[in-house]
């Protein structure tokens, strides 16, 4: 038999022929080029790939990769993901969604896609704003936040993608940011082998309507101390000289410093099998500026997942009854013939 | 099973030979009315007749015990002709306690059939119904034949000695209320004992319990002096073959099911629980082993956007919903419309707006079908007649779905989904196959068309999966042939001309409107959906009585038929018996630029021949 050899891809491969229509400067960009450099090393065959979305400024995302892609309805996009992962396991397929489409009109489907654990791979690019309909509060928008919506300051509590992730007991939690490039590259491609859901929250700069919501994350002269990339197995370690740490003092993480007594062997580690979802809820409460905020796989954990499941018990009732037959079905129970 | 038997009433009275009968079981809904009615319809089915139903429950899963609010009705019409409707009044009516009896004794015929369960009128029960005064003891109820029939007490003296506690006892009081109903129209009680076997399997003592009420509500009929004679239906002359009794919500899900196969696909369906909706799903979650594959979404919106994924990924994709949340799907069936992927959307009409009347049924989704989207978004609609005709409406559906790559909407109600009537068994292999065929990549190095088009307008289905044929689709309007994300004006009007084009093309492929009748006359009934059946009955009256009356019934609603608005003005006058306020007629005059007369009713309830027949009269000459 000969052999055959699966082309290699490279990054370009993944691009399609439309031109990419974000602003110039938006954190998207990189985010697309991270996730076509990741596609080139998973060797998956381009056409076996499905990205799903909803709508907004990241939503577009489908339309610029050479794969298969829907551009869908705001929000719903985990619906029509599990659609197709239920009916075709043999796709990978991807869900890209914003902080609006994901946790305000489509909070019902992502909570219910992650508590199922459908073996889907979604990627939230976090800009803390409405891109699309041009600068409005999102759900991730601080409290006090001046919008065009909200002149006197957004006056409702933001929530926390990671928590809410955690919450529904998503078995895949990461997060990363749209030019820590490489972090950014790591973390989607451990998230795209995950099997089950995956779900990783970007950092993504809106420059036109939200410029430098992160900054204190991506700033050179500020982010080591505001960020922590968080290993498994590993102490909880931050700071431009690494000379920080995250300690537990009862159920409650403090910040530490190395040296005066305190050892690397003081603070927390990491633990991103935990089966319990508790270190990675408690990981995912560290905000800026209290604390350094984490950055890296919370949780990763296996668990059974609902297209396979669903799959199997098709297979088992054709193993069990047999193929169905409609003739017989048509027969079954009480019928009468007239002559 | 196929059974042949004959009645075991061994005919000591008199046996009155009648042509039809309309039954009517009614008490609260813990009495187990829908079951009583059920197996007299499919006892009745298997002895021969035609039969069709109609169940009415009320909204409340459990209103407060002898209720009026808590009344739930189930009507069976059985005959030895072929016949159209769950029957006009009703000729007896088994009244379980003074708020059915209430709530139903005006459908009775003067001089029906009325069995009481005597027990059951006491002072307490009586007040709650709003009596003053028993109707059972004073004059009120002379117009009928009143059988006072002690069940309760009957019915516990029969389970005497298997150990039940009285409530176990008095639930099968429906048993022997059957019992006494098989005696009145001379069927057997083989078939209802068969349902307890299997039913009761585990709980050997409640079986034995149902079947001695069973028996004694037929001997108690056959000894008691009370009735002097039972009635006997011949055998209805239906056309050769084996027949089943179907509820419409059961042969849509069969229907589903075959066309799947016929165009050898596997079923998704995504799908959120309504009534009178839910049934489809609770069916179909059953055949997995026929590749079904079922979803309980978190949502409708949830649920039609998996069917379109499903869709997308090359499945035959389905949801199933009521009104309320057919609204909710809107903006995902304009994306499907302009995805233009194939898809089924069923909606089981109930009263509305908004909840409504959940459990009762309407038409009055019509508009909210045609319409109900955003934007110039056409969707064919085709709507089925009778409960059995549901099944060929979902293949008749899939068929246009698939060969216009176009979602379809099926509208059926809830008086087709709970009735039931007899469905003569199809052979598999009779059935017309519906081929679908998917691109491969194309050879002559040219890129893949997303959108290019067939003859009749139709684009490729490329399915993810297949090398070289990688596109994106979107709801942002679509360049014609690439598919591409196009804002160019005239090319967003090219597109939506073409879209609604592609949508009157069906109308070249569904046939020609028949009419029933002569092709010209005085009078012209045009229905749709469950009215065919009133309509039908109504216009053969009138035919027989000599006027010049004749009757179209539409399968599809969009496009209509090409013949359609010829046949319109061949006729002087044309009536549309809707149970909406005139939602097919104001699309018909739309159309057609004729003038058209409504006959409109929304009380939950189909319409009754009688009304039909008057209102046509007052149009005639
Ligand atoms: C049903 C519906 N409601 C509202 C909109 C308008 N809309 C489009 S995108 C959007 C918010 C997008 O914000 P986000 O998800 O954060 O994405 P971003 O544009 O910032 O990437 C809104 C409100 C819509 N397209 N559809
Ligand atoms: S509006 Fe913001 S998120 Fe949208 S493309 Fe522009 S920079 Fe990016």
């Amino acid at each position: 038999m000969a052999s055959v050899e699966l082309p290699v891809l490279k990054p370009g491969d993944f691009g399609s022929d439309q031109d990419v229509r974000w602003c110039p400067g938006c954190g998207d960009y990189s985010i697309l080029a991270q996730m076509k450099k990741v596609m080139a090393t998973l060797a998956w065959p381009r056409e076996k790939t499905v990205f799903v979305s909803g709508i907004g400024c990241s939503s577009r995302f489908p339309y610029y990769m050479n794969t298969y892609g829907m551009h869908s309805i705001h929000g719903r996009a985990p619906a029509f993901a599990t659609g197709i992962k239920s009916c075709r396991p043999d796709l990978h397929v991807f869900v890209i969604t914003g902080d609006g489409d994901a946790l305000s009109i489509g909070g019902n489907h992502f909570m219910h896609v992650v508590r199922r654990n459908v073996n889907l791979n979604i990627v939230l690019f976090n800009n803390r704003i409405y891109g699309l309909t041009k600068g409005q509060y999102s759900p991730t928008s601080e409290l006090g936040k001046i919008t065009k919506s909200t002149p006197m300051g957004a006056i409702d509590n933001p929530m926390n993608p990671l928590s809410l992730a955690i919450g529904c007991e998503a078995t895949f939690v990461a997060r990363s940011i749209d030019v820590h490039i490489k972090h950014l590259a790591d973390t989607l491609k451990r998230a795209a082998e995950h099997p089950g859901v995956s779900f990783v929250e970007v950092y993504q700069n809106c420059n036109v309507f939200n410029d430098g919501a992160y900054k204190y994350a991506t700033d050179k002269s500020v982010k080591s101390d505001n960020i922590i990339e968080i290993e498994h197995g590993k102490p909880l370690i931050f700071g431009k000289n690494r000379d920080k740490g995250i300690r537990l003092n009862g159920m409650q993480p403090e910040v530490v410093e190395l040296g005066k007594g305190i050892t690397e062997d003081d603070l927390l580690f990491h633990d991103e099998l935990a089966p319990e979802p508790t270190l990675a809820y408690l990981l995912s409460r560290m905000r800026y500026p209290e604390f350094p905020e984490p950055i890296g796989v919370l949780r990763c954990v296996d668990a059974p997942r609902y297209d396979e499941l669903l799959n199997e018990q098709v297979a088992q009732a054709r193993a069990e009854k047999g193929e169905g037959d409609l003739d017989k079905l048509f027969h079954s129970g009480d019928t009468w013939t007239v002559t | 099973m196929s059974t042949e038997f004959e009645s075991e009433t061994d005919h000591s009275k008199a046996v009155l030979k009648i042509e039809e009968a309309t039954v009517r079981f009614c008490g609260d809904s813990g009495d187990g009315m829908q079951l009583a009615g059920t197996q007299l319809t499919n006892t009745s089915a298997l002895a021969g007749n035609d039969v069709a139903t109609f169940p009415d429950f009320p909204a409340e899963i459990r209103a407060p015990r002898g209720t009026l609010a808590g009344v739930s009705g189930f009507q069976v019409h059985f005959s030895s002709t072929d016949i159209y409707t769950p029957g006009e009044t009703v000729d007896a009516l088994i009244a379980m306690n003074p708020a059915a009896l209430k709530t139903n004794i005006a459908d009775l015929k003067s001089g029906g059939v009325l069995i009481a369960n005597s027990d059951a009128f006491d002072k307490k029960s009586l007040e709650q119904a709003g009596y003053d005064d028993n109707p059972l003891e004073d004059e009120t109820l002379d117009s009928y034949q009143l059988f006072q029939v002690p069940m309760t007490d009957m019915t516990r003296r029969a389970v005497e000695g298997l150990d039940l506690s009285q409530k176990e006892a008095d639930r099968c009081r429906n048993f022997f209320a059957m019992g006494l109903a098989f005696w009145l129209y001379g069927r057997s009680l083989e078939p209802t004992r068969r349902f307890i076997d299997l039913k009761f399997k585990k709980l050997p003592g409640i079986a034995e319990a149902n079947r001695r009420a069973l028996t004694a509500g037929r001997n108690y009929g056959e000894t008691t002096d009370a009735f002097v004679s039972s009635f006997s239906v011949d055998k209805a002359k239906l056309s050769p073959g084996t027949y089943r009794n179907m509820t419409g919500n059961q042969a849509l899900a069969w229907g589903l099911m075959t066309a799947a196969r016929l165009s050898e696909k596997e079923l998704f369906l995504g799908s959120y629980p309504i009534t009178p909706a839910s049934d489809i799903l609770h069916e179909l979650s059953r055949y997995k082993n026929f590749g079904v594959r079922t979803f309980q979404a978190e949502d409708e919106i949830a649920a039609i956007c998996s069917a379109i994924g499903a869709a997308y990924s090359g499945h035959m994709a389905l949801t199933t919903s009521s009104g309320p949340g057919i609204a909710l799907k809107g903006e995902a069936m304009g994306l499907a419309v302009m995805l233009e992927l194939p898809l089924l959307v069923v909606n089981v009409q109930r009263g509305g707006p908004s909840t409504g009347l959940p459990t009762k049924t309407e038409q009055a989704d019509l508009l909210q079908v045609m319409f109900g989207r955003n934007g110039e978004c056409p969707m064919p609609v085709i709507s089925a007649r009778s409960p059995a005709d549901c099944f060929e409406v979902a293949i008749e559906a899939w068929r246009v779905a698939a060969r216009f790559m176009t979602p379809v909407m099926i509208l059926s109600d809830g008086y087709l989904a709970n009735g039931s009537e007899p469905w003569r068994i199809v052979n598999y292999k009779d059935l017309k196959p519906i081929p679908i065929t998917h691109p491969e990549a194309p050879t002559n190095g040219k890129p893949f068309m997303a959108y290019e088009r067939d003859e009749l307008l139709a684009r490729p289905w490329a399915i993810p999966g297949t090398p070289g044929l990688m596109h994106r689709v979107g709801g942002l309007e679509k360049a014609d042939g690439t598919g591409n994300v196009s804002y160019d004006p005239i090319n967003h009007q090219h597109m939506t001309d073409t879209r609604a084009q592609k949508v009157a093309n069906v109308a070249q492929v569904i046939g020609d409107q028949e009419v029933m009748g002569d092709p010209t006359g005085d009078l012209l009934v045009l229905s749709w959906g469950g009215p065919y059946g009133s309509c039908r009955t109504a216009v053969t009256r009138l035919q027989a009585e000599g006027h010049k009356v004749s009757h179209a019934h539409l399968r599809w609603l969009n496009p209509f038929p090409a013949n359609l608005g010829e046949i319109l003005r061949r006729f002087k006058k044309v009536l549309i018996p809707e149970l909406n306020m005139g939602q097919l007629s104001m699309l018909i005059r739309n159309q057609f630029l004729i003038e058209t007369i409504g006959l409109n009713k929304v009380q939950g309830k189909p319409f009754q021949v009688a009304e039909i027949i008057d209102k046509a009269k007052t149009l005639l000459p």
